[in-house]
């Protein structure tokens, strides 16, 4: 039983660690440290930099956080499988 | 009809609405005052998530800042949507699973000590009071510019309808009100900004319209307007004034902020279950994103118009809001060359910064002021940045049924996050000073009754914030996202993930992170603020930024003392154990 609740746990850690890992990169990779690099590259009337940091960043976290949602639910019907069985 | 009379149907329509669904969702116990006897859906308790996140500050202020601050305002966006990542995979599905009452409880049970919930009281009523003064602000701006009654007034009627469905209704009657509330402001939100942006560009959605180019020329918005202030003599819209540590530190002390606050978090106990919590906090930055991501837009295009509209215009055919704002005193102009046109450019118009106007009129109907002119500068106008998104609609030349609808939804915003704020306020009082630590016999009624009580005291108090609306209120919003990031993010996410955390290691921790983020703050904001910039700031953060130092401090000296000192008892092992299992 404590074995199969690290297993979940270090499954659990592996989501959240990637998922964090989009999320800086996203915000303040892109919107800050990288914004005025990226700001060469044009879109549109936007400057890449710049849009990652008012508009593309906060989309990214839509979507982390929707994928986050769906990953825990494979997650947790993996692991209650596991048990019924 | 008059926008007067729309504005009086509008707000009438949206406030007997608010009654209604107060009378309709009573709490009869603990469990419903709480927590909406955790029964709350998933996309409802989304909503009233956003609609308690979504203040006055994010309705009224933010478009207005970054049309002002320009790249630099992005450290609002991100940091007040990134938080929300942190929030979903960090804490809320597991405070879920604790499944108790309030922030203080997890922090008292799981550092095993009333020490620990006592200061997480005291932190959460210095947060959220301060957030609380702000809202009052935004009520009274509202009224005092839309219905044309007093601001003491406004807030008095304001006050009067969060006590009727915060007492009656606890977290149950917030949580229905605030589903409205939520969807009166993002409509009020959108329907202006798509208007304004087919005006300008020919483009639906505003997201898009902030690319594109404008209707009248091939000229892309953006680069019109960086060339434009960039004449102006301001920085290029597009690009940072803020150097890129502080822009870090200010961003993450906003994200940190959020997702450490009180009033936030425990919206995620309302929910049935941990699948549920997670999935709300998706549903919750969705609704948020929708107005995160027009605001920017709404920001582009209001600094756009107000250029067109004022630059150079003869102030005795300039624009009627122009003259109404300035009779409410958050714009003023003074007549620097004496050519009878108003100059807008970069710097501040005025000596002293704010204008104070004396009874007079001038040559040209303008109100005199005290203030001696900066001559350091061109500029010849004062412009309160909280008018923009109110004045935005009027600027473009929209109908009166839209204005109407942007002062209905401002008081949605700020009410929903005054009634948030006033619940996590009471709730802490009557739970976890009075049940949990000073008055553990009184059952579950009299409790209730305890809760209903401080409520109105606090509702009472925040009104006080509102006649009186202290000189700070400003300089202060700084304090609740510093400190709850460097007090309350670390405790909540160490708690969870790191089982060897102690009480000592957790009561420091917080400490120290109080009191370094509180002693910067003051010091730069109240006891020296003359030397309040990057020369004297520590590495170049600002006070809005520093928090996250706190915060880093706070983990240092958590996990340091908790190393030196005895591991925590085998119970609250076993609570992290049951916390981290869905």
């Amino acid at each position: 039983m404590n074995e199969k609740n690290n297993k979940y746990w270090k499954a659990n850690l592996k989501i959240v660690i990637s998922l964090l890992i989009i999320w800086f990169i996203s915000s303040f990779g892109f919107g800050i440290i990288f914004s005025d690099y990226l700001d060469q590259i044009k879109f549109g009337g936007f400057k890449l930099g710049f849009w990652f940091a008012q508009q593309g960043s906060i989309y990214i976290f839509v979507i982390l956080v929707f994928l986050y949602v769906w990953l825990m639910k494979r997650l947790d019907k993996k692991f209650s499988e596991e048990e019924d069985s | 009809m008059t926008t007067q009379l729309l504005t009086y149907i509008f707000v009438g329509a949206t406030f007997t609405l608010y009654i209604g669904i107060a009378l309709w969702s009573r709490a009869k116990s603990t469990n419903d005052f709480y927590v909406a006897g955790k029964g709350v859906h998933p996309i409802a308790n989304g909503m009233a998530t956003a609609a308690d996140w979504m203040s006055a500050a994010s309705f009224l202020s933010m478009a207005g800042l970054i049309a002002f601050l320009g790249k630099d305002g992005s450290v609002y966006l991100m940091g007040w949507t990134g938080g929300y990542v942190l929030l979903a995979l960090l804490l809320a599905p597991y405070l879920r699973k604790f499944g108790k009452f309030t922030v203080p409880d997890f922090i008292g049970e799981r550092y095993y000590s009333s020490t620990a919930r006592k200061l997480a009281v005291v932190c959460l009523i210095f947060i959220s009071f301060t957030y609380i003064a702000g809202q009052m602000r935004g009520v009274g701006i509202v009224f005092s510019r839309f219905l044309e009654v007093d601001i003491n007034t406004g807030v008095i009627v304001g006050m009067a309808i969060v006590f009727f469905y915060a007492v009656l209704g606890g977290m149950k009657g917030i949580t229905y009100t605030q589903v409205a509330q939520y969807c009166v402001l993002i409509f009020a939100y959108l329907v202006p900004a798509i208007f304004i942006s087919i005006l300008m560009t020919g483009e639906v959605i505003p997201q898009i319209g902030f690319g594109s180019t404008l209707v009248d020329s091939p000229i892309y918005l953006l680069d019109k307007l960086d060339q434009v202030t960039r004449d102006l003599g301001f920085v290029a819209y597009t690009e940072n004034v803020k150097t890129n540590i502080d822009i870090f530190c200010i961003t993450a002390a906003l994200m940190f902020g959020t997702a450490g606050l009180p009033h936030v978090i425990v919206r995620f106990f309302t929910v049935p279950s941990v699948g549920a919590a997670r999935q709300s906090a998706g549903y919750a930055l969705i609704f948020i994103a929708l107005l995160y991501t027009t605001a920017p837009a709404v920001s582009a295009f209001a600094r756009m118009n107000l250029i067109d509209s004022i630059q150079d215009q003869p102030y005795s055919t300039s624009p009627n809001w122009f003259k109404n704002w300035e009779e409410i005193g958050l714009i003023a102009w003074q007549d620097k060359n004496e050519d009878g046109k108003i100059k807008y450019s970069s710097g501040n118009a005025l000596e002293d910064i704010k204008p104070k106007y004396l009874d007079e009129r001038g040559e040209y109907g303008e109100r005199l002021l005290q203030n001696k002119p900066n001559l350091s500068n061109e500029n010849e106008i004062y412009i309160d940045r909280d008018i923009i998104v109110l004045a935005n609609p009027e600027i473009a030349q929209l109908p009166g049924w839209v204005i109407a609808l942007v002062a209905a939804g401002g008081l949605a915003a700020a009410l929903s996050t005054a009634a948030g704020l006033l619940l996590v306020i009471s709730s802490s009082v009557s739970h976890d000073l009075l049940k949990k630590t000073y008055m553990p016999q009184i059952t579950e009624k009299q409790e209730l009754r305890y809760a209903r009580m401080s409520a109105a005291v606090a509702i009472g108090i925040a009104g006080i914030f509102g006649i009186y609306p202290p000189a700070f209120v400003a300089q202060v919003v700084a304090f609740a996202f510093g400190l709850a990031a460097a007090t309350f993010f670390p405790a909540l996410f160490l708690g969870i993930f790191y089982k060897r955390l102690n009480k000592e290691g957790a009561i420091t921790g917080m400490l120290l992170g109080l009191i370094f983020t509180a002693s910067y703050i003051i010091y730069f904001k109240f006891i020296n603020p003359e030397i309040n910039n990057s020369d004297f700031w520590f590495m170049g953060i600002s006070p809005e930024g520093i928090g996250s130092v706190g915060m880093l401090l706070n983990f240092i000296i958590a996990l340091s003392v908790s190393s030196l000192t005895k591991p925590p008892p085998d119970e609250v092992l076993e609570l992290v154990d049951d916390i981290r299992r869905p």
